[in-house]
């Protein structure tokens, strides 16, 4: 049971260095955002993983809190990069 | 051209309260279990943060009319008095105090003074966090 969670480490770890390939490679910004989107989602399974391998369930806050935390970069990026403003005003008079 | 945040926003309605949720549970299980008061607040923040960004200031300043300057003084203040109360019965300064007690719809709970501590830095890191944000992001 530890050798396949350790196998599936490995493989989450190989997925990761292809997200940081398509960070530092990706030809426009929302490639970027995606891949760090990804990378958000592979570090919440990571977290789930080793929290199985060292058997404590204190590291379980810490998925969610990841997830939010990616969820709400992810939108904040994409706004920026469709609107130019993270936090309008006022949305009605905003052009 | 008028955008169309229907998804986001829709969204938005729902990610609020389990975010709102998240942080009054990692703010009460912070006694024992990690979490606490700043990772707490730090998540209040948050969320209120996904509400301006799928609303705007005037909608938000409209549904939560607080303000955050004096959010963070009342916390600084209940901090400080929970801090101080115990040179009021003679022992040394931020000496905490705990005791059971019988509420009628929890039954029998321990209140700690710590948690008042707590609930002073909540307000502190919500209030700073919300005035930075107003003040980097709500320019007129």
């Amino acid at each position: 049971m530890t050798m396949f969670l350790w196998i599936c480490v490995g493989i989450l770890s190989f997925s990761l260095v292809g997200f940081l390939y398509r960070l530092m490679k990706g030809p426009s910004t929302p490639d970027r955002v995606i891949a760090l989107d990804s990378i958000g989602v592979g570090l919440i399974t990571l977290v789930g993983l080793f929290s199985i391998l060292f058997d404590s369930p204190f590291f379980l806050e810490v998925i969610l809190l990841l997830a939010i935390i990616a969820y709400i970069g992810t939108v904040a990026f994409s706004k920026f990069t469709e609107k130019g403003v993270i936090i309008e005003n006022d949305r009605d008079t905003h052009k | 051209m008028k955008s169309n945040d229907l998804i986001l926003q829709t969204s938005t309605r729902v990610v609020f309260f389990i975010i709102f949720l998240f942080s009054i549970h990692i703010f009460f299980a912070g006694h024992y279990t990690p979490g606490g008061g700043f990772v707490g607040g730090l998540l209040m923040a948050s969320a209120i943060v996904l509400l301006l960004l799928a609303y705007d200031f005037k909608t938000v300043k409209e549904v939560l009319p607080f303000n955050y300057l004096g959010m963070t003084a009342i916390g600084m203040l209940i901090a400080l008095t929970t801090a101080a109360g115990s040179l009021v019965f003679n022992v040394p300064f931020f000496t905490h105090w705990y005791d059971y007690f019988d509420f009628p719809l929890l039954g029998k709970t321990s209140i700690h003074t710590a948690m008042f501590f707590d609930i002073g830095v909540y307000l502190v890191v919500v209030g700073i966090t919300l005035t930075i944000i107003e003040m980097i992001g709500g320019d007129s």
